[in-house]
């Protein structure tokens, strides 16, 4: 398979995972329980997503106490939950990942 | 429909999106360097930005086409790592139903982690929802040109990211602070906690399939935890 044929099936792939549900639903009649399953999406695959990348350090787990995104990322929950303010969040978490940094070496 | 609404949906999806490009600005031009190292031309570098448009699976197919690996084995993999986008399909699909189906194509192909990570929040809160699909056009369409920009940048100049800037840390910090204030109750609490865990704890898993377990399974707890207080 050629380079380029290949780029564009994994982009046609892509899409078309991307579109399966925004173009089916509507055609079939969906059960009660996936539409109940939706409003736990964002909080699931995000959270998915978030712990990992607090452990991760330049694609290595570091577990250690020692790991300040870690404690940035503590830091950054309890503001976001305190706040609900996204900007706010985010600065928490990246100066205090900065300050860590600094003082842990 | 008043094109003010339009105009103001637009622009806050473009302004909401933007403190994230700190984190994927860096992730496109490694991605740029990365794919003219691995052998790509820089015609095939940058058309794969815009082409497949997926971060995680750009990366890992770069390589792959770099070590000569058949297309079978690469579209297998794409497929893998892409999987969770389809929960993210399902997600807005309530959202998005009404729309044309123009639009809703348009919008499938800008659906990546950071533009529905955005504009999902902005679907679950309240208000007017009218011109929503204008904000996650704003949002989709500004992850979408700072990647292609970031990739060029990355092709032709290479990633001049000093290792000791966490801006990958800008990721998962966003998503705190796009998921957390949306936890409203505790079966929401237990299904962030329980795949946040299972994420971790899958994390070793090949093509991101952890992420896939954790989220299925988070839901599951949530719909369970939901279920027993009816």
């Amino acid at each position: 398979m050629s380079l380029w044929l290949t780029m564009v099936l994994a982009g046609l792939l892509t899409f078309a995972i991307r579109a399966s549900f925004i173009v089916l639903l509507g055609r079939f009649a969906v059960p009660d329980w996936f539409r109940r399953a939706l409003r736990f999406v964002p909080a699931a695959v995000l959270s998915a997503i978030i712990v990992p990348g607090l452990f991760d350090r330049a694609g290595a787990m570091d577990f250690s106490v020692r790991n300040p995104q870690i404690w940035a990322g503590i830091l950054a929950i309890a503001v976001a939950w305190r706040t609900k303010n996204v900007l706010l969040t985010i600065a928490a978490g990246m100066v205090a990942l900065l300050a860590l940094q600094l003082i842990m070496g | 429909m008043d094109t003010a609404l339009r105009r103001l949906e637009f622009w806050s999806g473009v302004r909401d999106e933007s403190p994230i490009l700190l984190g994927v600005v860096p992730f496109g031009m490694i991605f740029g360097a990365l794919a003219v190292t691995s052998g790509l031309s820089t015609a095939a570098a940058q058309a794969m930005s815009s082409i497949v448009f997926a971060g995680s699976a750009q990366f890992i197919a770069a390589q792959l086409l770099g070590a000569d690996a058949s297309g079978i084995v690469i579209l297998m993999v794409v497929f893998v790592v892409n999987l969770r986008h389809a929960l993210y399909s399902a997600s807005v699909a309530p959202h998005v139903e009404d729309l044309r189906p123009g639009w809703k194509l348009m919008l499938a192909y800008l659906l990546t982690d950071e533009a529905y990570a955005v504009t999902i929040t902005h679907y679950d809160s309240r208000g007017e929802a009218r011109a929503r699909h204008w904000y996650f056009l704003g949002a989709g369409l500004t992850l979408w040109t700072s990647w292609q920009l970031s990739t060029a940048v990355g092709i032709f100049i290479g990633a001049q990211v000093p290792r000791s800037w966490p801006l990958g840390f800008v990721l998962p910090i966003t998503f705190i602070a796009l998921v957390v204030p949306g936890l409203k109750d505790g079966a929401g609490v237990a299904a962030a906690v329980i795949a946040g865990v299972l994420g971790l704890a899958a994390a070793g898993l090949p093509y991101k399939t952890g992420i896939i377990v954790a989220a299925l399974v988070g839901i599951l707890v949530g719909m369970l935890v939901e279920g027993r207080k009816q």
